[in-house]
This record gives structure tokens, sequence and C-alpha cells, in this order.
């Protein structure tokens, strides 16, 4: 990699990470695992005067329950978010998602967090977010605010989180009983972007969807959650082709891009395609009479 | 037991595989400067001003050079196969200073102390373009309307090749196929990118390259350059892969000399893999036409093919040649009764094309065996019985085809019932019928590719006929040392191969001593000062049999001495397990004893000299014929276009087989690479002409984790042509595997109205196809 050359800060506390985030002025970055930011630098895509590493902020590692939600630090890696137990448990669509990123390596370093402040609707979290209604707890020099999913992803590439922010980490409700989980990826390697992918949560009770959400990847140019379906699932039989019908709503109010892997109208197609799939398979199979 | 036949892992391997080894990119040397070269972002335009002056006040900057620095010494770029006398092959500058042709076109270079500080400076220099319009359809390029990529036009050449009588063969003929196919644009992705070395200490250069022709790019440089060959050494040091992309002579490699004579200091440049995307020569890249004239019964009477071939914007090393070397392949393992080629070489405004793995041939056997394909469908037959009934039966061998190549031996019946036995081929075809009965959202379909190639490139006299620059010998040389161990000197030039390994096999077991007291020495023009180099399947074919040949030279010299020290006649001496004895008795030499005896040199016969060295240079007499059937099962996700392959069968016959992992690895190679080229890689420009696959996120290709298990198996079907009885491997399973692929998308998709799908056969055309 031959990057043009920058400042290189390795904090070792919250505090001092934005207070130099704070000082740094608007060209500087933040480094987690470097899975989106290396191959910017590398294409001189990006050209931060100031990388600010926060590797070894060990603060920012790690998943705790807290109660009604669960709190995942920014730096915790893909590859923790797919095997922790408490995920697992509570939030197991962000574990089904995280398990397809990119491959083995790019998940022991790539970063939760980082994934989300890249702010990619390409990127497979920011879907699940959505989904989920996740918070973003944001630090800067100023304090401590936090930010609902729906508000974080502003644009292509851009979020919330401005210049001196730092992203400590994500509250996800726990969603309860009775839902089921899928995440469902299109894509033309193992290791490639999704063309389209939908993540999925179902509520099923005696035969009949109660409530569905449903977050679309690479459907725009922010992650975005299919309410069309949502509002079209809620109530639908189960066996009686309802969810087909309601899935033939996926690509509503989208503007998918247009890349050599994809144009629009075969994105839309396959995210009613995806989305049926999805549903399909997120919806628990009621426990035998 | 012998060597030769073990499946002997790898020796070169614990160094590559730890990294332990000289990459030409290790490489540091005292006051090593670092290039950067500033790259056209225009795909055709007029340079009407360079200013590198900013550059140079650049931190860490020692120099900065334009095209107009270099235009009175940088010679053209070679280009060694005008393959027609009128050819047109225009001036090929390495640094472009008048007009830049393509985007990436070196037009400007820094030197500086370190690799970041000269891709820093990059940004300070100016230049001024004026556009002129990008030559990018090959059939536009054609027509008088279109811009001129080169004064003399977009026409390189037409190449035309005809046998038999062709209009005969299509007169009332009742089945005609017509088709026309893409081979899109590839590019080559080694792991190691290119790398350049230079250094000049006096009057003497050295080059280290990342190539895999150190032979062949001295000559070449000494050409260009004016540099003399005795004064330029040139390196190819542990090389990372090629597939064809480092058979050239670069601009890098010229330029990196220059700035080197001229800076009187050693300088490296390393490419970056955008880069490498950009400016490493492209594959394939054809319009085929092919018309395909049979009976009734579906016995082929003849067949004409109409290419167009992109040169890109200028002819590289062998650019011109690649078409020609599937001219003679079309006809793939079937008789017919006439063949008529044509080919017409075109000029764009895009990066060259050379040779990628397989080189023409991939190209032809996709053409043949898709259509065959349609043949029976024409007919409504098994496209394994259209072709049986068109194939050379193995008792017709040695046959000689309407191309004029004599294929010296093959047995296609024995390989395609060994793959159709594994394949489960009449269970898949149940199965088939199945989903389509019940419409199933995931349709099944089978691809056949029973293919041939030429190969082991070349006999002399048979390049010489087409206009070839240089000859197809391979050189070799052993060596006994003082303690019995061997060296082995070739001319091939591995760049993952295996040669070491493969080598030590078969000088092993001609020598008699262990597999482990062999050395192999390559790629450097004053250690290995002859050979031909590494491509085209030569390697074992051509210089694997001059090491052998070399031994039994060596062997001889040392029975000589051996008959000596015992006091008999060479002819009383058996050789055997690395040991000379006299015939009837326990009375023996060991070939270390002889060894030791010749250093020591105390008892000599009268008047002989010690010499424990043998050489052997080896012109082929034929081309090597590989063969197999390869058989692909896929699954067509119709919702979405998503082609999964289930299983895939490849039966090769590469004749006898020195060690059975390295053909297992390059079938495997060679599988993966062509069943890239079928669903992932496409070179892509947009209307500008600008490149829009320059990094892997663009250009996609399949890992481990996209590719199914291979069933691998052969049959033995030893070559004639050459002592070992061996063919070549190297590009057999690119060469089989594409339209394998290919025919089973088409033949799931076929009742559903689906004939063809463009390479690669992405989701979204396979969906579009289906729409």
């Amino acid at each position: 990699m031959i990057p043009a050359s920058f400042d290189y800060i390795r904090p070792v506390s919250i505090d001092e990470a934005a207070h130099v985030l704070g000082n740094a002025g608007d060209e500087a970055k933040v480094l987690a695992g470097g899975q989106s930011l290396l191959p910017l630098l590398r294409l001189r895509l990006a050209y931060p005067t100031t990388l600010v590493d926060v590797g070894r902020l060990e603060e920012l590692r790690g998943i705790r329950d807290e109660g009604d939600h669960l709190f995942i630090g920014a730096m915790t890696t893909h590859d923790e978010v797919m095997r922790a137990g408490a995920i697992r448990e509570h939030a197991p669509l962000l574990a089904l998602a995280a398990a397809t990123v990119a491959d083995p390596a790019v998940r022991h370093r790539g970063t939760f967090g980082g994934s989300l402040a890249h702010g990619d609707p390409a990127g497979d979290l920011p879907a699940v977010a959505r989904a989920l209604d996740a918070q973003f707890v944001i630090r800067s020099m100023e304090g401590e605010r936090s930010v609902g999913a729906a508000d974080f992803f502003v644009d292509y590439l851009e979020t919330a989180l401005g210049p001196g922010d730092l992203l400590v980490g994500v509250r996800v409700p726990k969603l309860g009983q009775g839902w089921g989980f899928h995440y469902e990826k299109f894509r033309r390697t193992a290791q490639a972007w999704a063309i389209v992918a939908v993540a999925a949560a179902v509520r099923r009770d005696n035969g009949v969807i109660q409530e569905a959400r449903v977050g679309l990847t690479n459907m725009g140019t922010t992650p975005v959650r299919a309410t069309a379906v949502e509002n079209a699932v809620r109530g639908a039989a189960v066996d009686n082709g309802g969810l087909r019908e309601a899935a033939n709503e996926a690509d509503d109010g989208t503007e998918p891009p247009s890349d050599l892997h994809a144009k629009p109208d075969y994105r839309r197609h396959l995210a009613r395609v995806l989305t049926f799939r999805a549903l399909t398979l997120a919806t628990p199979t009621p426990p035998p009479a | 037991m012998t060597e030769v036949g073990t499946a002997r892992k790898r020796k070169e391997d614990g160094r590559l595989i730890t990294g332990r080894t000289q990459w030409t990119d290790n490489l540091q040397l005292p006051g090593m400067l670092h290039v950067a070269f500033l790259r056209s972002p225009m795909a055709h335009a007029r340079i009407s001003r360079v200013d590198v002056s900013g550059a140079l006040g650049r931190p860490g900057v020692i120099a900065a050079f334009s095209g107009q620095d270099f235009a009175a010494e940088q010679g053209s770029l070679p280009c060694a196969w005008p393959v027609t006398e009128d050819i047109v092959i225009p001036d090929h500058p390495p640094m472009a200073f008048e007009e830049v042709r393509y985007v990436g076109e070196a037009v400007a270079c820094v030197i500086a102390t370190d690799r970041y500080k000269a891709a820093d400076a990059l940004e300070a220099i100016e230049i001024d373009y004026e556009p002129l319009e990008p030559v990018l359809d090959m059939e536009e390029a054609l027509t008088d309307a279109s811009p001129k990529v080169h004064a003399a036009g977009n026409k390189s050449f037409t190449w035309k090749f005809a046998q038999g009588d062709i209009d005969a063969a299509f007169a009332d003929a009742p089945v005609v196929i017509d088709r026309t196919y893409i081979q899109q644009r590839l590019i080559p992705t080694a792991m190691e990118p290119r790398a350049v070395v230079a250094q000049t200490d006096g009057d003497m250069f050295t080059l280290h390259s990342a190539t895999q022709i150190p032979h062949v790019l001295r000559v070449m440089l000494a050409v260009v350059t004016g540099i003399p060959e005795h004064k330029l050494r040139v390196i190819a040091p542990d090389v990372g892969g090629g597939f064809g992309s480092k058979l050239q002579v670069t601009a890098e490699e010229v330029l990196a000399l220059l700035i080197a004579r001229r800076l009187g200091k050693p300088v490296k440049w390393t490419e970056s893999r955008s880069e490498g995307n950009l400016t490493v020569h492209h594959g394939r890249d054809q319009i085929q036409h092919i018309q395909l004239a049979a009976t009734q019964d579906g016995v082929i009477k003849g067949l004409k093919v109409d290419l167009l071939a992109d040169m890109g914007a200028y002819l590289m090393l062998v650019t011109p040649g690649i078409p020609l070397l599937g001219a003679f392949m079309y006809n793939g393992i079937y008789k017919m009764d006439a063949l008529d080629f044509t080919c017409t070489g075109v000029f764009t405004t895009k990066m060259p094309t050379d040779a990628y793995r397989g080189a023409g041939r991939p190209e032809a056997t996709y053409a043949i065996e898709r259509a065959m394909d349609e043949l029976a469908v024409e007919i409504g037959i098994d496209p394994l019985e259209a072709r049986r009934r068109n194939w050379i039966r193995h008792e017709e061998f040695p046959y000689t085809t309407i191309a004029g190549l004599t294929y010296d031996s093959g047995n296609y019946e024995a390989a395609t019932d060994k793959a159709l036995a594994l394949f489960g081929y009449d269970k898949l075809r149940v199965e088939q019928a199945d989903r389509r009965e019940r419409n199933d959202a995931v349709q099944l379909g089978i691809g056949i590719s029973t293919y041939t190639e030429m190969c082991g490139l070349a006999p002399s006299r048979v390049l010489g006929s087409l206009r070839y620059g240089a000859g197809g010998w391979e050189h070799a040389q052993v060596r006994l040392l003082p303690t019995g161990k061997a060296e082995v000197i070739t001319g091939t030039s591995p760049h993952g191969q295996g040669h070491e390994t493969a080598w030590s096999q078969i000088a092993a077991d001609a020598l008699g001593v262990p597999f482990e007291d062999v050395t192999v020495i390559h790629g450097d023009t004053m250690t290995a000062p002859k050979g031909m180099d590494t491509y085209g399947s030569r390697s074992l074919v051509v210089g694997g049999v001059a090491v052998r040949k070399a031994s039994e030279r060596l062997v001889d010299k040392a029975r000589q001495l051996a008959a000596h020290m015992m006091e008999c006649s060479p002819d009383d001496l058996d050789f055997a397990n690395g040991a000379f004895t006299v015939k009837g008795t326990e009375t023996a030499k060991t070939i270390q004893e002889v060894a030791f005896a010749g250093f020591a040199s105390h008892n000599l016969p009268d008047g002989a000299e010690y010499d424990l060295d043998a050489s052997a240079t080896i012109d082929p007499e034929n081309f090597s014929y590989p063969h197999g059937t390869h058989l692909c099962a896929v699954e067509v996700d119709t919702e979405t276009g998503f082609v999964k392959i289930r299983s895939y069968v490849a039966v090769d016959d590469v004749g006898h087989v020195i060690n059975p992992l390295i053909v297992e690895g390059q079938v495997h190679g060679g599988i993966a690479q062509g069943i890239a080229q079928a669903l992932y890689e496409e070179a892509v420009y947009d209307a500008e002409g600008n490149l829009l696959t320059t990094t892997m996120a663009d250009y996609l290709l399949p890992s481990a984790a996209d590719l199914p298990d291979f069933v691998t198996d052969r049959t033995e079907t030893p070559a004639t042509s050459n002592p070992l009885g061996v063919k070549g491997v190297g590009e057999a399973g690119t060469i089989a595997s594409t339209p394998a692929v290919v025919n089973a998308i088409v033949d799931a998709l076929r009742p559903r109205g689906v004939r063809d799908v463009q390479m690669p056969c992405t989701p979204e055309r396979v969906w579009r196809a289906l729409q």
C-alpha cells in the first residue's frame, strides 16, 4: 500500500481519542480495523491528514447485556459478533449477517463499529442495524449523544458522525420471544460485496405474521427499511401466498444503484425474490402440537 | 522404485510458502532509488505539454522524466511475431511522448529515495492533453468513419488459412450451425505483481524482473536499448505466477534500464494491483464467427471461422500470433473435410492483448465445443453422441488433422468413458428431466468438453514457417560434482510450475542419484545461459526431455571413466541404481565414486579430460497433444440467475506423468481459471475508454469457496513424439473447462428458449437471458 502521507496518533483512552479528534480538524479519520479505510488510502481516494488509531482502546471492545438491550463496543470484531453467546441469544440477526462479511481474515480485523461508521449501503451490518432500530452512541469533546439508526445513515458513505465524533458503540434492543431471523445475501463470489441483501426479523403467532422488520442492503444510498413489506406482511397467513405478495413490495421507494454487477431493474427484481426467501426462512416454525 | 511417477512434494515450496525467498521486490541494493510512473488518464490524446519540474522540488525526489527525455534512446517495444508480410506494426515507445493510446500508458516518471515519495511527487507533474476520439469497438474500428488509433489505420493484419474444399463442404450441407461468440477481455492476475530492479556497474547491467522469459528478455532488451547482449544479465528470481502475462518485454523493464543508465544508480519499480490491472497485457478479446457444416447424421463436413482479434493499442511481444495458435485447433478432436480460417487483428485504444493461459487455444476450443452442442441439438441427439460420430478413433492415431497437424497419440473413447462413470452422467440426465418436468426454479444443466490442444511450443521449423521470431528448442546441462551430487541447469524459467522438483526426479532416475542430491539452477542468464524459457506448456515436453538427454550423456561419460577404473570395456558395464557393474560379476563402482575419481583425476585414460558435465538441446519434432473429457453439472437458479457448479469431473490424458501432485495442481488451477472466464472475469472499459475493473472488487476472481470439489482422474496414452512419453499440462485445464461450464448453463436453460449466454455468465446476464 502506497498511501499519501499522514500523521498517526494512537490514543489510549476514549477521552483522549475524543480530544484528539476534536482538535485534529476536518481531515482526520478514525482507523479501526482498516477493512474499508485501508483500501481508500491504497487507492488514494482518501487523503486524511491524521489517522487516529483506536485499536488500543479496550473500552471500545466487547459486548454487554444491559437489560432490555445489548451494548456492542465499536471495536468488537465481526468474528466476535458472530460468535458471541449474548448476540446469538438476543440479536441473532447480527451474528448471521456478520458471518457473511468478506472472509475470515477480514472478519478477524474488521470491526462492527467501523463497518457502521463507514456508512456503506453495500455493507452487511447497516441494513441489520436499521432493521433492529439500533441506537448509535457517539462521543465527542462536547460529550456523549445517541442517534437512532434511521437518522444515523445520511447518504452514501455519510453518517451522523461529524469531524470530532467517535462511535463508541451501538445499543441493540432485544426483540423478545417469538421472533425468527434470516440474512439473505446475494453476491457473485463468497468474498464479494452484496449485490442485494435482505435482513429479516419475523414474529409469528398462530400461523399468522404478527410483525416483521426488513432491512435492505445496497438498494439505495443508505441502508433502507422495506416498510411497505413490513406493512403488507402484518397479519399475513404464513402458507397462503401472503409472504410472496408482501415481498413484491420490497423495492417500493428504493433507488438502487447501477454498477458492473447489476443494473437497477435487476436489483429491484432481486430485492423482491430475496425478500420472499428471507421472510420465509426467518418465519419461525411453530412448536409441534 | 523410480522417482518419475512419484508424488513428491515440491522441494521449492518450503521457501515459497514461508516467504524465505528472493522475490524481485525483496531486493535491497545500496543506494537504490524507486521509480513511480505517471500514467495516462486518457484513452486517446495528443500530449501537448509535459512539465515535470514541479516534482523535482518534492521531498526525496532525485529526478523526473517525461517521454521526450527518453525519445532518442528508448526505441520501440518489440513485436517478435509479424504474422503476415504486410502486417502493420506501429512504433511502441516505452514512454509515450507524442500521443497516448490507452488509459494507463506511461507518460512520465519520478525517481525518489522511497516509493512513497515517488508516488506523492507524481501529483506535481503537469500534462496537457488534446483529447482524440477513443476507438473501443472492433467492428466499428474497421469502418471508414472510425477515428484511427494509428495513422496507418485500425487494421493490423488479416491472416488466412484454408485446407480442403470449403465450398464443397458447405454446398447443399443439410445442417449449418452459424454462431457468434464473444471471448471477453481478461486480465491476467498473478499473485506476485510485476517488479523490476535495474542496476549498472560500469558498463555491465543487471536486470532483476518478475518475468517468465529471462533469456528472451535479454536478447530483446539488448536490441531495444543498445546495451550489448554480453553486458546485460537478466535474472528472474523466484517468480509468483505469470499465466502468460510475464511472457513480455515491458515498458517498465526498458525504462528501468534507461533510468539506471542515466542516473548510475540501482532503481526499483513494483506495480500496485490497480496499476497491474491497467497495464499488464490483457488476454482473449475476440469476436468469433463460426460456421459448421454437417450431414443430417451430424457428421461434420467443414468449418469456417472468421475472427476479429483485439490487439489493443500496440503489438507487443507475440500479440498478433495469439489467434494463430488457435487457428489449428478449431477442428478440435474432430475429423472433417475442410477448414477455412480468417483472422483480422484490430487496433483499439485499450491495453494491448497478448498471451494468457492457453493463448488462442481456449478460444478455439470454446467455439468448437459450444458449436458441437448446437449441432447435437439441431439434429436431436445427445451431445456426447455428436462428438462420438466425429472424433478421431483411437485406432486411427497417428492422425493428420484437417489443420495439418499430426496428433501422435490419444484415446478419446477411454477418457470419455472414464469421465462418464465418475460423473454419473445418466443419473444426472434423469434428474434434469425431473426438474424440467416439475418446472423447478432450480434447473440442472450438463456441459461437456472433449478437448485437445497443441502445446509444447514448439518445433523451430514450424515456428519459422509461421513467421515467429525465435525457435522452440530448450537446453539443459547436468553437472556431476565431486561428492556425487548433481546440478541441473535448465533454460526453462519456472514461476510456479515446480521444475526444481520434476527436473530433479528426471535427473535422479537417469543418474541413479537420490532426489535430494539434485539441485536445479534456473532463471539467470549468467548461471543458466541458454534457454527459451517457460510458456505454452513447453517446459516438460521440451526442457524436461533435455534434462533427460543431458543426464544420459553424462552417464555415458561416467561409463567411460568407470570402465577405465575397473579395467573393462564400457560395453561390459551395466548401469542401474546409480552403480556401474561389470556384467556377470559383483565388481562395481557407484556414480559417486566415479564422480570423485574424475575430480581427483589421478587415473584418467590417456588423453582424457576431467569432464563430467553434459548438455543437450532439444528441438521438439512435434507439438504435444494432451486431451481429455471434462464434464460439468450446474444448478441455475432461474429466479436470480445464479449459477452454482454442482459437480465437475475432469479426466485428462497428459501421457506419462512425472509427478502426479504437480499434474493435479496444474489441472486444479487450470480448471479454476477456465471457470473464472466462464463465470466471473471481465475487463470492462467505459465509453470513454476508462478501465472500470481496476480492483478485485470490480474484477472478480473466484476463490476456493466458490468452486466445487473437482473430481480428477487420468488416462495415460504416452506421447510418441518424445522419449519421456509426456504431454504438456500447464494450460489443459483452462482450455477444457470454460466451454464445459457454459455448455452446462445453456443446457439447463435451453427448454426456456436460451441458446447462448455471453461470458462471463453473471447472474444478471443469465437472468436477462431468461426474460
